[in-house]
């Protein structure tokens, strides 16, 4: 006989208020999941996977109304349970873990007690057995000396320590259904792979159904049993992990699994042109030495020497605080480097002062990560894309010509430079961002995790649009990520940093097949999926 | 999507006249406006005319006195009289002029001076902390007794009052601009722009200014508001705007002695004070609302 479901969504609607831009937020969804299962939704943003989940615990904002269906927990309509019954269901039947481990602990309560408040709301426990089961759960999410933890406040903890107190409140009382939005995506790739193979082992050993929401097709491959696949409010795609990935029967989960990069590197030419920047023994330290602050000093990029040759897309890879960005924007003169030389045709532009430097400028441009932040939200985009030449002399009207044809290189119409950044998608503003930048007709073009927050199908895009242009106008390109499938496919060499120190350097298949360091190797082994090849049904 | 471009401000306009505080603030505040600009041809009368034999009576009373060219004409007391006998009413409506010159003067005068200081403090990096160490010296004095200070070192009159409420504003304002510049200056479209080679007193006026208007301007309401009532109250205590000039502060202080018999000198100029700083108030908060929607109470 066939065991009852651990959840079972049934033609779910949520209708979204009346001047949105589509009538339901989910439209007619339906999937279950079984106990000692992980289904994960997918999908990109707007596609309605994390109201699925607010729907089924009763955490729909007030806007947002449930109008057909039912979300079954073991048989019981959560859209029918009044406040009362949601929160006795809540923590003892179904838990939630959420992307941002340090806001969904309260700051100023220690560990211990947020977990064993979760035992007092719902069993009559004693406050010594409260500690001592929050003990005992905190020694099974594997964190380290639980006695002592215990009375620690969050902000003493690491990002993936928190996400683990967040799984140990989760599981507490062991609930039939674990609901996990996002849960891995603010985390590093190391500490995502830790969280992944914890989730797992707990649902594993305790039996407990997890529907786990994610964009990440990465993360997918590595802990999916089933997938639902969501575009729209509307599900496109529902089955077996394998099935889905490799084997995916709708037009759009294809266009999706085609759109994720490869963790295996193409083939590329070496570059051979000029440099075009070199840096030597660049170092920045932040913190001083002060007759009211402690020494306290941070070394954010040490000795660092790296070149680009023209035509040449040298990636710098590494987790947060690796001090990539670092590089980055003391190349871009954004941070004033403490020691070290950046030579740009000829000239050390390292040390020069800001009035010496502007001349510069324009050789070297940066696209940054958050698209949603990179323009003006005042100024059109023809006033953004003219500003960097007309502060470089070049007359308005032959400005507005050059962002014209750029506009229609990066694949929008010349019509949108009379509109403004709010009227275009993350992705169109991106494209934007990377026209602004060539305007100057750059030499050095920086792409600081420009295509990080956009939605895999766009990220693809971006990546294309980038390539091309770097080989039309024969830029360097300084190509900062965290994510080693992006950088798999479209770096030439790459960088390995960690703590501010280049651990390893190489051509991108060398440093792909064959890694050098160690903690290079165990970059590689934590990205998630990485055996698996997406969208082909001739992997193993 | 329309295909023509919406800019950001006219999306905010439209947010606005749609908004109940903006409305009901705007219209009282209007009102006071026009009752100070059109006070002539209101029915008052000059507001300093004295009339012993009509001292204290009360609103609505009727009498005779002579004009200028010694005519008698009959007069009504809207609103009662003083105890030189000048009409309450007239002295109200004349009233507004000077509460509405302090109010914006002030407001205008220390967002002006509050935003040079705050734009050096956020931008200059040196400069902040010997500028916010100020600052903060300012703001640990009570603003009254500070006016108060500032007064009895000038001759009483409206420029000293002005000056006066301006002084302990300005850290207020400096604070507010300082903050924004602060955040603003991370954000990625002001770092594209300096990367473009922008000058920095371009790239203040372009990028980081442009933020600070729509706080500056609820916080200048809120100024405003202040100003009206730090003005009424030291020209009650009498050392503010000098007592022939008729205020809402010194037709109260006139008022005070025979309060018990006479409320009506301290009940109607405390009566519009009250709804005027209500007005004002109520159109900061529906700004605030339609202008900084973070901070909007329902969504």
């Amino acid at each position: 006989m066939e065991q009852q479901n651990v959840l079972e969504v049934r033609n779910l609607s949520v209708s979204l208020p009346k001047n949105a831009d589509r009538p339901n937020a989910v439209e007619n969804i339906s999937f279950t999941v079984a106990p000692g299962e992980i289904v994960c939704v997918v999908g990109e943003s707007g596609s309605g996977k994390s109201v699925t989940a607010s729907a089924v615990m009763g955490l729909l904002p007030a806007a947002l109304k449930p109008s057909t269906g039912e979300t079954l927990l073991q048989g019981e309509d959560t859209l029918q349970a009044n406040a009362n019954r949601l929160r006795d269901l809540r923590g003892t039947r179904m838990a939630m873990i959420f992307q941002e481990p340090m806001t969904a602990l309260n700051p100023v309560t220690r560990v211990g007690e947020q977990i064993s408040e979760v035992l007092e709301i719902h069993t009559d426990l004693s406050a010594a057995d409260r500690r001592k089961r929050a003990i005992e759960i905190m020694e099974a999410v594997h964190l380290p000396d639980p006695e002592k933890m215990v009375d620690s406040f969050p902000h003493q903890l690491s990002g993936g320590q928190r996400q683990r107190i967040m799984i140990a409140m989760a599981l507490v009382l062991d609930p039939a259904l674990l609901i996990a939005d996002e849960p891995t995506t603010a985390l590093d790739v190391t500490t995502q792979a830790q969280i992944l193979k914890l989730i797992k082992e707990m649902q594993e050993r305790r039996g407990t159904g997890v529907l786990f929401i994610t964009h990440d097709f990465g993360v997918v491959a590595e802990i999916a049993d089933r997938i639902v696949v969501m575009q729209n409010g509307r599900v496109v795609e529902y089955g077996d992990r394998d099935d889905v990935l490799r084997r995916p029967k709708e037009p759009y989960t294809q266009m999706l699994m085609a759109s994720v990069p490869s963790m295996t590197p193409p083939d590329r030419m070496p570059r051979t042109g000029k440099n075009a920047i070199e840096v030597s023994n660049l170092n920045k330290i932040y913190g001083r030495t002060g007759w009211l602050s402690k020494d306290r000093i941070v070394h954010a990029a040490s000795n660092v020497d790296l070149h680009v040759r023209r035509g040449e897309t040298l990636g710098i890879v590494g987790e947060s605080g690796s001090g990539k960005s670092t590089v980055a924007r003391c190349i871009a003169r954004l941070i004033d480097p403490t020691s070290g030389t950046i030579s740009l045709h000829g000239t050390d532009i390292g040390t020069l002062p800001q009035a010496k430097l502007r001349p510069h400028r324009r050789k070297v441009q940066i696209v940054f990560q958050d698209p949603y932040r990179s323009l003006n939200p005042r100024r059109t985009i023809g006033q953004s894309l003219v500003e960097a030449p007309v502060n470089f002399g070049v007359p308005i009207d032959q400005a507005l010509k050059t962002a014209r044809d750029l506009m229609e290189l990066v694949g929008l119409s010349g019509d949108a430079l009379e509109r403004y950044p709010h009227q275009f998608s993350g992705g169109q503003r991106q494209r934007i961002c990377i026209a602004r930048a060539l305007a100057v007709e750059p030499d050095v073009l920086i792409a600081d995790e420009a295509v990080s927050a956009l939605d895999v199908s766009v990220q693809a895009q971006v990546l294309e649009l980038l390539d091309d242009i770097r080989e039309r106008y024969d830029l360097a390109m300084l190509f900062i990520t965290h994510d080693l499938r992006v950088a798999a496919q479209i770096c030439d060499r790459l960088i390995v940093m960690k703590k501010g120190v280049v651990v390893e350097q190489g051509p991108t298949k060398e440093v792909y097949s064959n890694p050098q360091h160690d903690y290079t190797r165990l970059l590689l082994d934590a990205a998630p999926g990485r055996d698996v090849t997406f969208g082909s049904d001739t992997a193993a | 999507m329309s295909t023509a471009a919406i800019s950001p401000g006219r999306q905010t306009l439209r947010r606005m006249l749609a908004n109940p505080s903006v409305i009901i603030g705007g219209v009282l505040v209007l009102a006071v406006v026009l009752l100070g600009l059109l006070a002539p041809v209101l029915g008052t009368r000059d507001p300093a005319d004295i009339s012993p034999k009509d001292r204290n009576q009360p609103p609505g009373y009727e009498t005779t006195v002579r004009d200028h060219s010694g005519k008698k004409v009959p007069v009504v007391y809207r609103l009662g009289s003083d105890t030189l006998g000048r009409d309450v009413y007239s002295r109200i409506i004349y009233g507004a002029r000077i509460s509405l010159v302090v109010g914006v003067s002030v407001a205008t005068i220390s967002i002006v001076i509050g935003m040079a200081i705050g734009v050096l403090a956020g931008y200059v990096r040196w400069l902040d902390g010997i500028i916010m160490r100020v600052m903060d010296g300012l703001m640990a004095i009570p603003a009254i007794l500070l006016a108060i200070a500032v007064v009895s070192l000038f001759s009483a009159g409206l420029t000293s009052v002005i000056i006066a409420i301006v002084v302990p504003e300005v850290p207020r304002v400096v604070r507010l601009v300082r903050s924004i510049v602060l955040s603003i200056r991370e954000e990625p479209y002001v770092e594209a722009a300096i990367t473009a080679g922008t000058r920095t007193p371009v790239l203040l006026v372009r990028h980081i200014l442009p933020n600070t208007i729509a706080p500056l301007i609820v916080q200048g309401t809120f100024i405003v508001a202040s100003a009206i009532i730090v003005e009424a109250i030291l020209s009650f205590l009498g050392i503010g705007i000098p007592p022939e000039i008729p205020t809402w502060g010194n037709i109260m202080a006139e008022g005070r002695a025979v309060f018990q018999l006479f409320p009506h000198n301290i009940f109607y100029p405390g009566l519009v004070l009250a709804l005027t700083v209500l007005a004002v108030n109520m159109l900061g908060d529906g700004l605030r609302d339609t202008l900084d929607p973070r901070f909007a109470k329902r969504l």
